[in-house]
């Protein structure tokens, strides 16, 4: 009993998708074109591959991502993430499928439009850094607007707010290997945000930190998203950091989609259990809204108690559950639509107790 | 440790059934020789030729003969000669030879050392800029000013050359997969193919002199650059790359910003290799009337003077250090110069620009004053020339008459215990018992994939019509390369386990690969007398250095936790050798056994100057005599053969090795 | 080095460049002042690789340089490929020419690029020869009759259980293993492959008294060292050597001759003349060589001494 993908209210609200795509296939190997559409493209990977010697890497996602929105891509290694999100932006040519940008289906543009698109409309921030050793900091980060053509002056003037903005500066004469990684990482950041693009797609630019520093990583996104406001595309392995980050988040499995939902649906309603397994070790009060332990309204409920909005996160409404003697109203838009109570709270910390 | 020892364990049960394989061939090869020696040998006495070789006169008469008026040497040929001999000539009148009415060249010996400082300092740094001054100074004092900076001159016109093509034509295969593939083979094969072999047919084309010296340098060095440039093109972090598409680079940008920045200092490697390979072969180029230090190496041998052999081989080891260690330093310098502080940038620019005026001056004056022009000194010997080569000849002599006795005895051993029997079951077995041989051995060794090549190349072989005579080469290089790898893994391992050692033996063999053959084999010929065992000599010095080298490497990369796990373990230092370090050396081992295979075989025809006979003798004998060109050239082809057959099938051998280290392990 | 020590390095070196300029002698332009230079131009003499023909070389070059005024330019060559010079004008001269029928009839009958131009006066001989001191202990030896008498002798590693017949340079065409088939000796040839591994294998045995015996001619300086002792082979008659495969006697004796190309006989330069007319005796060219090879003079010196010991000889090549 997969939950239906939920489709976000803020996708509705929005006129027109940010990013949608629809049916995407990539399959690497010889003759890679012959396998989407026929029964080979049933195949379990391991069997495709013996058979075809073929890797269907991407097989069929797809999903939307509306302006603004942070979603997150989220799967084992060798799920196909950074396959997919090269497919986005045709660093990877998809096999089949479409992919729009802002109405725009990228898999038509030619090679001039689809530069002229990468210069301008999306940047890409990678696992490894992907800097240039010869190059300093801050002609690092101008690296994009130097590809573009824009004069010394303004490129430098451009990537010195840049730097700024992403905590670097006073290291525009820095060499990249002078740098800790994750200082280094934020370069890359601000080589990508230096050409002001609609979309940002972030191919696991964590996973090579430390714990701590990426943390940290977490929280400059966060900030970033906040006073940038770019549309995000964040790929990661890292549960916890697709629910930190995650407006959305779309978990892949071989290839394939598994679920695609907001945190709190992904850690509540597990598709199977794959995604169970996955969110098994959660600290679910962390992300659980009060939503998903509540209770139907029965008619003998005193409905004295505190209120809620039915968007409160478990955790923090711990406290106002606990010291209230009666159970708490969950109300959502003004209409009261559940009651919790102690137990309800309770079972909730107490799972999560080894 | 346990895990690796069972894993040696089960490696050693596994190959004994190879082993015994090779064995009963052998076994039967030996039987079957008894009563067939002397049968199908396919013997040719010297001045016997074939059919092919006629042909290959007739040829050569009427390329000859039709030199003024084809279009083919007309339109191509002499095109490309009088290019590059307008570049030698412009290179030789600024800095070796008389020009523009001068009685000197335009630049004379003090310009030359500081504009040759300066670049050292330009492109390196402080250290080999004094370096260079103090080398190219040596050249004057030994009495050879003039001579080094014509091979220097031959030498920088073959880089520049080498570097204009090479270096692009390297970019685009390291971007294009295709022109990969179909260049890999064709820089094999100019790789493989002897030095000399190709010299006798070069002249026939593009005359003598110092041009179509200049084009077998070409030839000759070329490949080091194509190759290294394409590799450090491949190898670029393929992040950064990604990076720069994804930001819309286009390719000519991203080859601009990416590639080449990234690849550069990889490259420099690849300009560092070309410059040696230009330099020793500016040197054998004398043959072809190149000019330079390679000719009075050449005219001292034949006069037998060791000495004056010597020191000029002692010039040009100078200079290819000097060359050597300056375009490390540029090497180097690639990827410290973009992180200098502004005020270390500041010091060097202030230096530079000394640097710079001072070079000037000395241009100005070493144009317009005798004593900067010509090096100051008597008129032959240098100041210290004359000594050296003296006291070079004396201690040859020394050494000629007091250890006659022992160095025969040991010629003796080898030719009587070693190389005749060898010889005599290779070369007086009949042909199709020695192909049927060579092909089950490749089999066993290297594996059925390999069979077609070497069924070809010996076919190849009797179509030359010098199939006996490619068999009394194949006996000596067998010989010399069991020696060579004999020495590679002693001086190998000793060198590995210990940094003194290394540090002591590791510039002596540098210079041993570097000074030309022909300075050695004056006083071999005094120690071992005209043999095929003075031949071998010459080779196994030539040959030895590199797989001395590659086999230290190896045991020095074994990593350091395996040795201290096995000592730890309480193995004494010689189960450590051979329980851990050889074992995991080896894929080292048998890449010094390929590469000593390689160079002990481009050393043939220098073996035949000194006795080996053979198929060095014939390419020797066909350079010179008209009637003897196409037996010689067929002769030179069959050197390539044995090449390509040996080196294919040890390197099959080797990978398929190392595949089974890696199933295995 | 800082930025002073820099400066003041500097500074040293223009001073210093100054006071040295005030003392050193301009290089004058030597330009075409001299007429007779521009008589004469350039002339290439190709070199062949043995130090006799060297003399020849050492000696022509210096005169035609000190008394005609002319620009030589020596190439070193073998001598196939210097007659390949004729035809493309690389090579003016061939200064000491064995035989080579087989050339001359390419170059100056079929391409006509290459004319005779007389004899050297030197002698050729080529033939069998034995270290002095075995000729002198075994003076039998020198008759070929007697020499399977001694072949166990001249065992060596290479001689596959026969005597050893060592052979030199590989640019000499030789009859030498039809000789051992045809007079039944029991040698092997054995190819040293260059004329100095052959002159070290003959210094060799007499230093230390091994037995040798090995192809060797003259003119050659080595002999002004070591006096090798000739070995007779049956007598020369003419027309012996006929067929190579059935030549069963010894070597016809060369007179050697000067070879130029066609260009430049008739360039009327006076090296032309001077080259014509260059005849000397075996003595004279081993008495150079010897200074070249074993005395370690340059070419100019030893051609020097010759000319100042020699002046009646040599006048008489440059009168017109
Ligand atoms: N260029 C390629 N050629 C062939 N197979 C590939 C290529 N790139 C990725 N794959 C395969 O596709 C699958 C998904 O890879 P990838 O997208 O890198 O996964 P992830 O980023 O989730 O770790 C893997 O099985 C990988 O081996
Ligand atoms: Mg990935």
């Amino acid at each position: 009993m997969p939950e239906p993908l939920i489709a976000d209210e803020r996708v509705q609200a929005a006129t027109e998708p940010a990013l949608a795509v629809s049916q995407l296939w990539k399959v690497f190997g010889p003759r890679a074109d012959r396998i989407v559409g026929t029964p080979l493209a049933e195949l379990p990977r391991a069997e495709l591959l013996a058979q075809t010697a073929c890797v269907a890497a991407v097989r069929d996602i797809s999903f939307t991502v509306a302006p603004t929105e942070v979603f997150v891509v989220m799967g084992l290694s060798g799920s196909g993430k950074s396959t997919l999100v090269r497919c986005l932006t045709r660093l990877v040519e998809p096999t089949s499928g479409s992919v729009l940008i802002e109405g725009e289906d990228i898999r038509g543009a030619d090679p001039r439009r689809l530069r002229d698109l990468r210069r301008h409309r999306f940047a890409m921030v990678f696992q490894h850094f992907g800097l240039l050793p010869h190059r300093r900091v801050l002609d690092n980060v101008a690296y994009g607007l130097e590809i573009r053509g824009v004069a010394k002056t303004e490129r430098y003037r451009r990537a010195g707010e840049v730097l700024d903005l992403v905590g670097l500066s006073g290291y525009a004469d820095h060499f990249p290997d002078q740098l800790s990684g994750g200082m280094q990482q934020r370069v890359g950041l601000g080589r990508a945000l230096a050409v002001d693009p609609q979309i940002l797609f972030f191919d696991e630019p964590f996973s090579a930190l430390d714990p701590l520093i990426r943390r940290d990583m977490q929280n400059e996104v966060l900030r970033l998203h906040h006073e940038v406001g770019k549309t995000m595309i964040f790929i990661t392995h890292d549960l916890h950091e697709a629910l930190r980050l995650g407006d959305r988040i779309l978990i892949m499995r071989d290839g394939a989609a598994v679920q695609i939902g907001r945190p709190d649906e992904v850690v509540g309603a597990p598709a199977d259990d794959y995604v169970r397994d996955f969110v098994a070790d959660v600290p679910k009060s962390h992300v659980l809204t009060i939503r998903w332990v509540m209770r139907p309204v029965r008619d003998d409920d005193p409905l004295d108690g505190p209120e809620l909005g039915a968007d409160v996160v478990v955790r923090d409404a711990v406290r106002a559950v606990l010291s209230s003697a009666a159970p708490v109203k969950v109300v959502h838009d003004g209409v009261l639509v559940g009651m919790v109570d102690d137990e309800a709270i309770l079972r909730v910390i107490v799972a999560e107790e080894p | 440790m346990t895990t690796l020892s069972a894993g040696a364990v089960r490696r050693r049960a596994a190959r004994l059934p190879r082993g015994a394989l090779v064995g009963a061939v052998v076994a039967v090869w030996v039987l079957l020789w008894i009563p067939l020696r002397g049968r199908d040998t396919l013997e040719l006495s010297t001045s016997e030729l074939t059919p092919l070789h006629e042909r290959v006169n007739d040829l050569r008469d009427a390329i000859n003969s039709s030199r003024g008026s084809s279009p083919v040497f007309t339109a191509f040929f002499d095109v490309i000669r009088q290019a590059v001999d307008a570049l030698t000539v412009f290179l030789q009148s600024l800095i070796s030879q008389p020009a523009y009415g001068r009685p000197v060249p335009l630049i004379g010996w003090l310009g030359v050392v500081a504009v040759a400082t300066l670049c050292a300092y330009a492109v390196g740094n402080l250290r080999v800029a004094v370096l260079t001054a103090a080398g190219f100074t040596s050249f004057g004092l030994l009495g050879y000013w003039q001579q080094s900076m014509d091979t220097l001159a031959l030498t920088l016109a073959a880089v520049l050359i080498c570097l204009l093509i090479g270096i692009p034509l390297g970019i685009w295969a390291g971007l294009s997969d295709r022109l990969h593939r179909v260049l890999t083979p064709v820089l094999d094969f100019m790789q493989t193919m002897p030095t000399f072999v190709y010299l006798a047919p070069l002249t026939l084309f593009f005359l003598i002199g110092p041009a179509s010296g200049v084009i077998a340098t070409l030839i000759y060095a070329m490949p080091p650059v194509i190759r290294i440039t394409a590799h450090g093109i491949r190898t670029v972090a393929l992040s950064s790359v990604e990076a720069g598409t994804s930001l819309g680079a286009t390719k000519w940008q991203l080859l601009r910003t990416v590639r080449v920045p990234l690849a550069k200092r990889t490259i420099v490697l690849g300009v560092n290799q070309t410059v040696m390979c230009a330099l020793s072969m500016v040197t054998i180029a004398a043959l072809i009337d190149a000019p330079g230090l390679g000719q009075v190496v050449l005219r001292a041998l034949q006069t037998l003077d060791v000495g004056t052999a010597f020191s000029a081989g002692l010039a040009i080891v100078i200079m290819a250090i000097v060359l050597d260690r300056v375009t490390t330093a540029a090497r180097d310098r690639v990827e410290t110069q973009y992180r200098l502080g502004p005020k270390a940038r500041g010091r060097r620019r202030v230096t530079l620009a000394g640097l710079g005026v001072g070079a000037a001056v000395s241009l100005y004056l070493s144009y317009t004053y005798v004593w900067a022009a010509f090096f100051p000194g008597p008129d032959s010997g240098g100041v210290v020339g004359g000594q050296v080569a003296s006291g070079v000849t004396q201690a040859s002599d020394w050494v000629q008459v007091h250890l006659g006795a022992v160095t025969d005895a040991i010629r003796n051993a080898i030719s009587y215990g070693l190389l005749n029997p060898l010889q005599s079951l290779i070369a007086e077995s009949p042909w199709y018992l020695v192909s049927t041989v060579v092909l089950a051995l490749a089999w066993i060794v290297a594996g059925a994939r390999i069979v077609p090549t070497v069924a070809v190349c010996l076919g190849l072989l009797v179509a030359t019509g010098l199939w006996q005579e490619a068999m009394v080469t194949l006996a000596a290089t067998l010989v010399a390369t069991v020696i060579v790898m004999a020495l590679g893994v002693v001086v190998g391992v000793w060198m590995g386990r210990s940094d003194r050692a290394d540090g002591l033996i590791r510039p002596t063999l540098d210079a041993a690969q570097v000074m030309p053959a022909f300075v050695y084999l004056v006083p071999f010929l005094g120690l071992f007398g005209a043999s095929r065992f003075t031949a071998i000599v010459a080779a196994v010095v030539f040959a030895a250095p590199v797989a001395i080298k590659l086999v230290a490497d190896g045991v020095r990369g074994v990593p350091a936790t395996v040795v201290e796990a096995a000592t730890a373990s309480g193995s004494s230092s010689w189960q450590v050798i051979t329980k851990v370090q050889l074992p995991l050396a080896r894929q080292s081992l048998t890449l010094a056994a390929n590469q000593g295979l390689i160079y002990v075989l481009s050393m043939v025809v220098v073996g035949g100057l000194v006795g080996a006979g053979a198929l060095g003798y014939l390419v020797v004998a066909g350079f010179s005599q008209s009637d003897l060109y196409g037996k010689g050239l067929a002769a030179g082809v069959a050197v390539v053969l044995l090449g390509v057959l040996l080196d294919r099938t040890t390197q099959a051998a080797a990978r398929r090795f190392g595949a089974d280290v890696g199933n295995r392990g | 080095m800082s930025r002073v020590g820099i400066g003041r390095f500097v500074a040293v070196l223009a001073v210093g460049a100054l006071a040295l300029t005030a003392c050193g002698s301009k290089i004058e332009n030597s330009g075409s002042t001299s007429p007779s230079k521009a008589a004469c131009g350039t002339v290439n003499i190709a070199v062949n690789p043995w130090v006799g023909y060297q003399a020849d070389a050492a000696v022509i070059a210096y005169i035609a340089t000190k008394e005609l005024g002319c620009t030589v330019t020596k190439k070193n060559l073998t001598e196939e490929v210097s007659w390949q010079g004729f035809g493309t004008g690389a090579v003016d001269v061939v200064l000491e020419n064995w035989g080579h029928p087989d050339l001359k009839k390419t170059y100056i009958d079929e391409q006509k690029v290459a004319v005779e131009y007389g004899l050297t006066g030197n002698k050729g001989i080529i033939g069998w020869y034995v270290p002095p001191w075995l000729a002198q202990e075994h003076p039998d030896i020198t008759d070929w009759n007697n020499l399977n008498k001694y072949a166990d002798k001249f065992k060596t590693s290479e001689s596959g259980g026969k005597g050893q017949l060592l052979l030199g340079d590989p640019s000499f065409v030789t009859n030498d293993e039809a000789l051992v088939k045809n007079l039944k000796l029991d040698f092997k040839v054995v190819y040293a492959g260059s004329e100095a591994a052959l002159i070290q294998a003959f210094r060799t045995a007499e230093q230390q008294k091994q037995w040798m015996i090995g192809y060797f001619y003259e003119p050659q300086w080595f002999l002004s060292e070591v006096k090798l002792v000739h070995v007779n082979l049956p007598a020369y008659t003419e027309g012996c050597d006929a067929d190579p495969a059935k030549v069963a006697c010894d070597y016809a004796p060369y007179d050697l001759d000067k070879i130029v190309s066609k260009k430049f006989a008739d360039s009327g330069s006076p090296a032309a003349a001077l080259i014509k007319n260059f005849q000397w005796t075996n003595e004279h060219q081993n008495a150079v060589a010897l200074d070249i090879a074993v005395n370690k003079l340059s070419d100019d010196d030893a051609a020097k001494k010759w000319v100042e010991a020699n002046p009646d000889v040599w006048q008489a090549w440059i009168k017109n």
